[in-house]
């Protein structure tokens, strides 16, 4: 099929688009109880906004909820059974923090193929305390055991490279971190769903313990309870059911290409660009060969080199948005919000860069200029992000279309931004899975 | 004495180097693409555009650049092995790239080395180390050191 010949354009009258109905969260916390409870309050939330009846609902998508590698409770059935059972067909994803987006994916699949015309996404986690963790027993074939038992590499020590490397490479500070918290700090506290409400300051930030250098506590975000919820439909549906909806214009879930020349968790190493550069020739023994191409230190403090070892190639993050654009025949210059993924404060940075609102190098900047937070050019992360959430694994993809749509919408409250027409949401699961929704009205 | 050397993971390194200053990571080669792999494939080249299946273990190259650092200030969670009983020491975390094979690889640096010791660009070495030890063996790893550090 000619996706793209779809989508383009943006004309109603023939799209991969889909409706989203209605949305609905439960707070996040750590309130101790069930997924499925959380879930199934998102749920009803979601299909109270829509107005429409449970039992209207033809397909069921559970983003999974994971402990330790065990499901425990397949997400979608467990949502279909705690809401009652009414016959609708049933799905369930797993792709770690992609989760939701994998979801909402499947929704839509089945909808533009005609196979359901109301779709549930539901996605909800009640984390455990502290540093994600994997199963026990000895498992030396699961990169993400090794890298604990190896390295005691926790996924902070991940976002700790990447903000050290940051700061070699772009001069980013510690300081420029803390304002990306303080920014995302004021937003969640104009949002009811967040779970932490209140201001934080740079001082606040600086004075938390660090966790992994440069990182400190208040530069990650942490482990949370909650909830998110969607009902999306065909545009038939919509149209005879709404006279407002907002439209998916496009849902990324695409995979890196080798070689993936950033470190990613939970890796060893990258792939080697080495043997697999047209410039190089394919059948030469890379060994001992120091291309003049590779990326010297040097270059890398005069700032002028994107990290990575390979300047002219757009990284896993960037290709994630740029799917998203192509799908949905939109640019970042067209973009009224974005939410991403800031699992730590300067991952934030990375995704300015990465989703195309500045050149690699220049996200503090922007950041500095204002341009990011409520009331700049282009809000990200007006819901307060991860900063003000915590991770609720399956449901934070779900969450960041939430958000877009209550934007879209203008029911946002005090973090309202004026006019919103297009948002994009990113993020990434672990072992390579990209996820991003474009959003318009 | 007599607790077995036993590498944490077996094939990533040298086992048993004449030498210290021969230890080596160990990755495969492709041998119809030449594209490198570390963790090691053995069965199948992972390169999109090649079919291969010849996968010949090669040494790394010993000394890289740092790429990036960080250190682990809190406890991690198994099955990371450490005394409980014990404070916690804050260990280091090491991204090297290595300029031949065009890759990133991590690994702890020597005990000792702290981040205030590192800057991106410095350029380390692979060395020896050991990653803990219990009743019957002392399991063996890889360490990153800058190079001109005392062994």
């Amino acid at each position: 099929m000619d996706h793209l010949a779809l989508a383009s354009g943006g004309s109603a009258a023939v799209t991969g688009d889909v409706a989203v109905l209605g949305a609905g969260m439960h707070p996040w916390g750590k309130w101790g109880r069930g997924f499925t409870e959380y879930g199934v309050a998102a749920a009803r939330e979601a299909l109270a906004d829509a107005g429409l009846d449970w039992t209207r609902v033809t397909l069921v998508c559970g983003a999974q909820t994971v402990r330790g590698g065990y499901p425990g409770h397949v997400a979608g059935a467990a949502f279909a059974r705690a809401l009652g059972w009414q016959g609708a067909r049933v799905s369930s994803s797993y792709a770690a923090c992609a989760s939701g987006a994998q979801a909402v994916n499947t929704a839509r699949a089945h909808i533009l193929a005609g196979m359901a015309d109301v779709a549930l996404v539901v996605g909800a986690d009640a984390a455990p305390k502290g540093f994600f963790a994997p199963a026990g027993g000895e498992r030396a074939d699961d990169p993400d055991w090794l890298r604990f038992r190896i390295l005691g590499a926790t996924n902070p020590a991940y976002f700790a490279l990447y903000a050290r490397r940051r700061m070699a490479v772009h001069g980013d500070t510690a300081e420029d971190f803390a304002l990306v918290k303080v920014k995302n700090a004021a937003a969640g506290a104009a949002n009811p769903c967040a779970r932490y409400r209140r201001a934080v300051t740079a001082d606040e930030v600086a004075a938390s313990p660090v966790v992994a250098d440069p990182l400190r506590l208040l530069d990650i975000c942490a482990t949370s309870d909650g909830a998110a919820a969607l009902v999306l439909s065909s545009m038939e549906f919509a149209r005879r059911h709404t006279a407002h909806p907002v439209w998916i214009t496009a849902v990324s879930t695409v995979t890196p290409r080798f070689p993936q020349t950033v470190l990613e968790l939970p890796d060893f190493a990258t792939d080697s660009a080495a043997g697999t550069d047209p410039a190089a020739g394919t059948g030469k023994d890379g060994a001992g060969t120091v291309r003049t191409g590779a990326v010297q230190a040097g270059r890398d403090h005069a700032g002028t080199v994107h990290a990575g070892t390979e300047p002219d190639r757009a990284g896993f993050r960037a290709s994630i948005a740029a799917a998203a654009y192509e799908e949905a025949g939109a640019g970042p210059e067209d973009l009224d919000l974005a939410e991403v993924y800031d699992l730590s404060t300067a991952l934030e940075l990375q995704w300015y860069e990465d989703i195309g609102l500045c050149p690699p190098g220049d996200a503090a900047r922007l950041l500095r200029e204002g341009a990011t937070g409520l009331g700049g050019r282009i809000p990200v992360n007006p819901s307060g992000g991860l900063a003000s959430f915590g991770e609720a694994v399956p449901a934070q993809a779900i969450a960041q279309v939430c958000e877009a749509v209550r934007q879209l919408r203008g029911q946002a409250g005090d973090r309202q931004i004026e006019g919103a027409r297009v948002a994009l949401t990113a993020n990434q699961g672990l072992f390579g899975h990209g996820s991003s929704v474009v959003v318009v009205r | 004495m007599g607790r077995a050397r036993t590498p944490v993971v077996a094939g990533w390194f040298t086992e048993e180097p004449e030498r210290p200053e021969d230890f080596r990571l160990l990755g495969t080669r492709c041998a119809d693409c030449s594209a490198v792999f570390f963790p090691r494939e053995d069965d199948f080249c992972r390169n999109p555009a090649c079919c291969g299946t010849r996968l010949l273990e090669v040494p790394l190259s010993p000394r890289g650049r740092v790429w990036s650092f960080t250190d682990g200030r809190y406890r991690p969670p198994a099955p990371y092995v450490s005394d409980p009983a014990r404070e916690w020491e804050p260990y280091t975390l090491v991204a090297v790239e290595l300029a031949a094979e065009r890759m990133v690889v991590l690994g702890q640096a020597v005990p000792g080395i702290t981040v205030a010791d590192l800057a991106v660009g410095m350029e380390v070495e692979v060395v020896p180390g050991v990653l803990n030890e219990d009743d019957e063996r002392v399991w063996t790893t890889w360490h990153w050191r800058p190079v001109g550090a005392r062994p």
